[in-house]
């Protein structure tokens, strides 16, 4: 059942009820005559209302942890679960945004960003006679990623940055649990980027969801997150747990700060090693 | 507009056809021109090298056999349209299903396309004289040959639609539990349809070739078989009149495929 957090802050509340739990995870795949090994083991636990991000080398399995959160690809190494339940098919707790944004370039933007109430019950069974409400909700999301105005046009008409945003949108209308994140700014230039933090860190705030992401710059990892988890290559395993105390909400004026610099330095020293 | 600000600094009342390019009326002036022009030269021609009508007729006699003869021309043009579009109809149905089938299922596309393919090889006009010994000259051979000419390339088009969806839009569905039905409603289709159309456009375009050579072989109406009628009788200005028929019908035909498309593919550009 889909249930949105109520708590009104963002502090990590008891640690002794992990909204998910990576139980000794593993990842295999068949590789010429034997199995390549790509995830060794992960075990960590994630709490109601955090922000995780983790980052490594390509090819260590830092995708395939998304697609486990999310049921496209369960674990069959260990055990990942979600309110103490094994995942094993696609839960609607949760909503993602790749790096393609991926919006159906036969819907206008505001259509795209109601798609998830229809097929998500219980928005989906009363979907006709609530539609006035679901297009207040949508809306309100546009008008805080900035796209109010931009809600008639279809995707050809909109800038790589505002696809995006409108993706973030859909990703969090029907009031996931888990916002799952897999590199969605790879693709925009650094100052968009650095907009589109700020950005997101207003959605996440807003939603009080679990946010998880998959980024390979340094910088963005701690901006967004309360804990960073740096990833060896393959045959990976979580090398260093870096946890970010910065106060919210955080400024690009904090990113200059000596502080926020100490711990990037500190999750680079760790992917050096690695 | 490209070349419009060197027009200006030209003289303002000098024609700027660099501009004139661009507008919607060049695109129906400019064939109208040639095809007017070519028609004036084939007259001179004719007159000029004293062609007989019996090996080249002129324009002129050409219009003159299409008034007198204009109730069988127009009698032998509708049956024409309605088999060529019996026929593609049928073939959109049964090519829309059949891609979708390959498209969606691994055990048929493996089993089944090759013999498609080998089918599809096999000049249909060859068939058609089978085709009047099962059903006779009449309008079936033509509405046959035209589906069998048109279903496979509408079909492989499907499948080929279904073949380049983003695996991440199917995804965005998937993670929300959305079902195998809801996936092929919101994605499949619409993602499909720009394919679906272009092969319809092409397709209605070998229906109608289909049906004209099926008509030539084994029929007792329609176009193919007034040129062939035509031509045996030595009237050879109506079997041009018949011809330029199924010229401007066939342009007709891919013109109003192109409007349809306009129209529901709205997202394509």
């Amino acid at each position: 059942m889909v249930q949105p957090l109520t708590s009104t802050s963002n502090e990590i509340v008891s640690p002794s009820m992990p909204l998910l739990e990576f139980d000794k995870i593993g990842l295999e795949y068949p590789f010429e005559e034997s199995m390549r090994t790509i995830i060794q083991e992960i075990s960590l636990s994630v709490q109601p209302g955090e922000f995780v991000t983790f980052v490594g080398p390509s090819g260590c399995g830092k995708t395939s942890i998304l697609r486990m959160v999310s049921g496209l690809s369960p674990t069959k190494i260990g055990e990942l679960r979600c309110h103490n339940q094994a995942v094993t098919k696609p839960l609607k707790n949760v909503g993602i945004a790749f790096q393609n944004p991926v919006l159906l370039p036969w819907r206008r933007t505001i259509d795209n960003v109601l798609l998830p109430l229809e097929i998500v019950s219980p928005y989906k069974r009363d979907f006709k006679v609530n539609r006035a409400r679901y297009l207040e909700m949508a809306q309100k999301l546009l008008q805080a990623v900035g796209l109010k105005d931009f809600q008639q046009q279809f995707p050809w008409q909109l800038s790589g940055g505002m696809r995006q945003r409108a993706s973030l949108c859909r990703a969090l209308i029907h009031q996931p649990e888990i916002l799952l994140l897999d590199e969605p700014f790879g693709a925009l230039d650094a100052f968009t980027r650095e907009e589109m933090w700020v950005m997101l860190q207003t959605l996440w705030m807003q939603a009080k969801c679990v946010g998880m992401l998959i980024t390979h710059d340094l910088r963005e990892a701690v901006f967004l997150s309360d804990t960073v988890y740096v990833m060896s290559p393959r045959p990976s395993e979580i090398v260093f747990k870096l946890k970010v105390d910065l106060p919210r909400p955080r400024t690009l004026e904090m990113c200059l700060s000596d502080e926020f610099a100490h711990l990037a330095a500190e999750l680079r020293r760790h992917i050096h090693k690695s | 507009m490209q070349g419009s600000v060197e027009s200006l600094r030209r003289s303002p009342k000098k024609f700027d056809f660099e501009a004139f390019l661009n507008t919607k009326a060049a695109t129906v002036i400019l064939p109208t021109i040639a095809t007017v022009v070519l028609f004036m030269i084939w007259e001179a021609a004719v007159l000029a090298l004293k062609i007989q009508p019996f090996n080249l007729p002129a324009p002129s006699k050409i219009l003159e056999a299409s008034i007198k003869f204009a109730p069988q021309l127009a009698e032998n043009s509708l049956r024409t349209i309605w088999t060529t579009f019996a026929g593609f109809i049928l073939a959109s149905v049964v090519g829309i299903v059949l891609g979708f089938l390959i498209g969606y299922s691994k055990l048929i596309y493996l089993t089944f396309y090759p013999l498609l393919v080998a089918f599809n090889t096999i000049p249909k006009s060859a068939l058609v004289p089978l085709l009047a010994v099962w059903f006779g000259a009449n309008a079936i051979p033509a509405i046959v040959t035209a589906f069998l000419l048109a279903f496979f390339p509408i079909a492989v088009n499907v499948a080929l639609g279904l073949e380049t969806i983003e695996p991440e839009m199917k995804d965005v569905l998937y993670a929300l539990g959305a079902s195998d039905f809801e996936i092929f409603q919101k994605v499949g289709w619409p993602h499909t349809l720009p394919y679906v159309f272009a092969s319809l456009k092409i397709a209605v375009s070998f229906s109608f070739i289909g049906a004209v050579i099926a008509e030539s072989i084994a029929s007792n109406a329609g176009l193919g078989y007034l040129i062939v009628q035509a031509a045996s009788d030595f009237n050879v200005p109506l079997a041009f009149a018949a011809l330029i028929a199924l010229a401007v019908l066939g342009v007709m035909l891919y013109a109003l495929f192109v409007a349809v498309e306009k129209k529901v593919i709205y997202w394509a550009r």
